[in-house]
């Protein structure tokens, strides 16, 4: 044909109708999303706090950072300051140490005093290195057992962000496989998969997940020695700080929407002509999934998942709230503030409620911020629209 | 079913139009129907009625010719083209192309018969996927059947975009940053891509600017006449179909009422509802057009679920008598090449 023949254009079409400048669907997006300030802070918060949750170890281990202990003071403190602290340390206070209160006032010395001072403190076998270890400053305060209450914010951190990147891919995977299937095929298939979504969308999910969460405690005590796969699921759960059984509880449900919203896209797109097209020539079901229809609708699904991942950083620091969560002993923002609630402190300390509070308000208002200016980037007719 | 019914009224060989011979037959349509179902009921719901958008449809296309498929918005235009590429797998009929039968065929068998039939959509927004470039568009159909490797599937492109006047330079922009008319041409150049012999255009202009449709429709003809192209050419634009076509079939309500040579048909149509269709294109010279008497039909097309008994245009037809109402006329070749569905013509 296009070969064979020696058929001339038609006619060309001139060139100057087509911009010269160059731009595909997803740079669009990028400058589309660039120009929402808001996006961009809430994109950089985001990126802040998976930043702070990776490195926290890294903290940890230069000494910038530490769980029990606090921050490292970059100076020392009059010692004066110590007087009045109840069971909640304020902020800027320094640890005590676990020393007595003479050698208390000694820890916040510096080297060279507490050397001077050193009878006073009791302790002449103190090298400086010792002393060293001892100056640690709570720049957020600490809590009743004197542990540190910016480390566990920051902690906490892994815990939220954890849920979230869990909770988000199990909702996106599930629902995206379970809405395609049923969207692109249709028929009774579609009906009986559908029917099965509502059902469990007319269940109401955190009563769901809580009654889950307490079954999933009752089986990790009674289970908690045995072998075999049970014995490996609850020990996987124990290492993991209770995460892993709070993973499958928000899983669980949190695809169910996804799936509805993945097979309403499906639909819309599975009858455009350009998927005829695609049918005209042949192509498999598989490419027509895969290259049609996916990256046409995965737009409006990830922006869906996006405003979704709030919901599943608040069932954590509800869970965890109520005690159903992580456990104990593991930081989650959730579990701090119901530490506060429990060992009271409230009125006396009022910054301790607020660290994990406002940790947690910002990360998720950064999601949805985030989520907006995506939604903004990847469809502009969406625009302002819920 | 009812549709047994029908069957036998219009024989197979109503519209055997082959006899008349000389001409050479690519496809060959015989007692197409297409029924679309209406379901009710929860989870294991029933059939209970059917959208009956293409009833029983006789025609042949012959290689080189340019069949027009004329007919108001939902007589099944669209769909009769869907069917014959088998989009839509045909309810019932038989859709033979070289001898081939395609309705029953299926997987590897089928996707050999599609590198022969393509078909060029309406709507060029539609028709090309937004996340695509247009070297990816065009080359699909060749990946698809894994023609070439990427270097040949390139160059073959370019030769493609520059056979329906596109610059090859463009390749690799996206279909947003081209025009209607532009756009139509990447569908022109996709659809050609697997070197067929029959195209299903769809309704290729009716989206477009009256400027461009002129471009384009010269570029289809130019195609046919450069790559020895077959046309089904649906449209509802009758000055145009007249223009591009060598013989027109017009449809009412899923069924063919006529079918003719083009001029022939302009000139001389018989069927009623031709009559009122072709009474309504203006004519470009105001004597005539003053004198140009318009036939109104009355009331809407009937519902393709529920159709009238008898002849499908009784209920608007200006010249029913009572045989219509009873007896559902078979489409016969009245002059030669000329073929109508009407109790009153003879």
């Amino acid at each position: 044909m296009a070969e064979s023949n020696e058929s001339k254009p038609v006619q060309l079409i001139d060139d100057e109708s087509i911009s010269q400048k160059h731009s595909s669907p997803m740079g669009d997006a990028l400058r589309q999303f660039r120009h929402n300030k808001a996006s961009v802070v809430a994109f950089f918060v985001i990126l802040f706090f998976l930043f702070m949750a990776l490195t926290a170890g890294i903290w940890t281990q230069v000494g910038l950072l530490d769980h029990a202990r606090g921050y490292r003071a970059t100076h020392t403190i009059n010692p004066t300051g110590w007087e009045g602290v109840d069971a909640w340390p304020d902020p800027g206070h320094c640890a005590r140490d676990n020393l007595d209160r003479d050698e208390q006032w000694c820890a916040y010395l510096s080297p060279e005093e507490q050397l001077r001072f050193s009878d006073k403190c009791g302790r002449p076998d103190l090298t400086e290195e010792d002393l060293e270890q001892r100056q640690w400053c709570y720049l957020l305060g600490g809590d009743s057992q004197g542990k540190d209450w910016l480390s566990q914010t920051v902690y906490g951190s892994q815990v939220s962000l954890a849920v979230a990147v869990t909770g988000s891919t199990v909702s996106l995977i599930v629902g995206i496989i379970y809405g395609v299937i049923s969207g692109y095929y249709g028929g009774r298939l579609d009906n009986v998969m559908m029917r099965f979504v509502d059902f469990l969308y007319g269940i109401p999910g955190l009563v769901i997940i809580i009654l889950m969460q307490v079954y999933f405690r009752e089986i990790s005590r009674e289970y908690s020695d045995s072998e075999g796969i049970v014995g490996f699921v609850v020990g996987l759960d124990k290492s993991m700080g209770g995460l892993f059984f709070l993973f499958i509880a928000i899983g669980l449900l949190s695809w169910i929407g996804m799936a509805r919203l993945a097979r309403g896209q499906v639909l819309s797109y599975r009858e455009k002509e350009f998927v005829e097209a695609a049918r005209a020539v042949g192509a498999s079901d598989r490419r027509i999934i895969f290259v049609h229809l996916l990256p046409n609708v995965i737009g409006p699904l990830l922006v869906a998942e996006t405003l979704a991942i709030p919901g599943y950083i608040f069932t954590e620091a509800f869970l965890s709230f109520i005690g159903l969560g992580v456990q104990p002993g593991v930081p989650s923002w959730g579990e701090m503030i119901s530490r506060i609630r429990q060992q009271g402190g409230l009125f006396s300390n009022r910054h301790i409620v607020l660290v994990p509070s406002i940790a947690l308000v910002a990360l998720t208002l950064a999601f949805n911020f985030f989520g907006d200016g995506l939604r903004d980037a990847l469809d502009p007719r969406l625009r302002g629209k819920v | 079913m009812t549709t047994a019914i029908h069957t036998e009224q219009t024989s197979p060989d109503v519209a055997g139009v082959d006899k008349h011979s000389g001409k050479d037959v690519l496809l060959k349509v015989r007692g197409l129907r297409k029924h679309f179902p209406i379901k009710s009921g929860f989870i294991f719901s029933r059939e209970v009625a059917a959208v009956k958008a293409v009833d029983g449809l006789n025609f042949d296309i012959y290689r080189g010719e340019t069949l027009g498929l004329v007919g108001e918005s939902g007589c099944g235009k669209s769909t009769t083209g869907r069917t014959i590429l088998q989009l839509h797998r045909a309810t019932e009929g038989l859709v033979e192309y070289e001898g081939v039968e395609l309705t029953t065929l299926k997987g590897n068998k089928l996707r050999e018969m599609r590198r022969e039939m393509q078909i060029i959509f309406q709507d060029p927004y539609a028709s090309l996927n937004p996340r695509m470039t247009v070297q990816r568009i065009v080359a699909e159909p060749l990946l698809v059947h894994g023609i070439g490797d990427s270097k040949s599937r390139e160059k073959r492109v370019a030769d493609l975009l520059e056979l329906v006047g596109l610059n090859p330079y463009f390749a690799d922009r996206y279909p947003h940053e081209f025009s209607g008319g532009q756009r139509q041409r990447i569908g022109i150049a996709r659809a050609l891509a697997l070197d067929p012999s029959f195209i299903v255009c769809d309704e290729p202009i009716s989206a477009l600017d009256v400027s461009i449709q002129a471009q384009v429709v010269n570029l289809l003809e130019q195609l046919q006449a450069d790559l020895g192209l077959t046309y089904l050419f649906i449209a509802h634009d009758l000055s145009m179909v007249r223009h591009i076509c060598d013989r027109v079939a017009v449809m009412y309500l899923g069924k063919i009422v006529e079918l003719a040579e083009s001029e022939e048909l302009y000139t001389n149509p018989l069927h009623p509802y031709t009559q009122a269709l072709l009474s309504a294109v203006p004519v470009p010279d105001p004597n005539v057009e003053d004198s140009r008497q318009r036939i109104i039909l009355k009331g809407d097309l009937p519902s393709p679920a529920n159709p009238p008994v008898g002849c499908n245009f009784n209920t608007r037809c200006p010249v029913a008598v009572d045989v219509c109402h009873e007896l559902e006329p078979d489409l016969i070749e009245i002059l030669p090449e000329h073929w109508v569905a009407c109790h009153r013509v003879t």
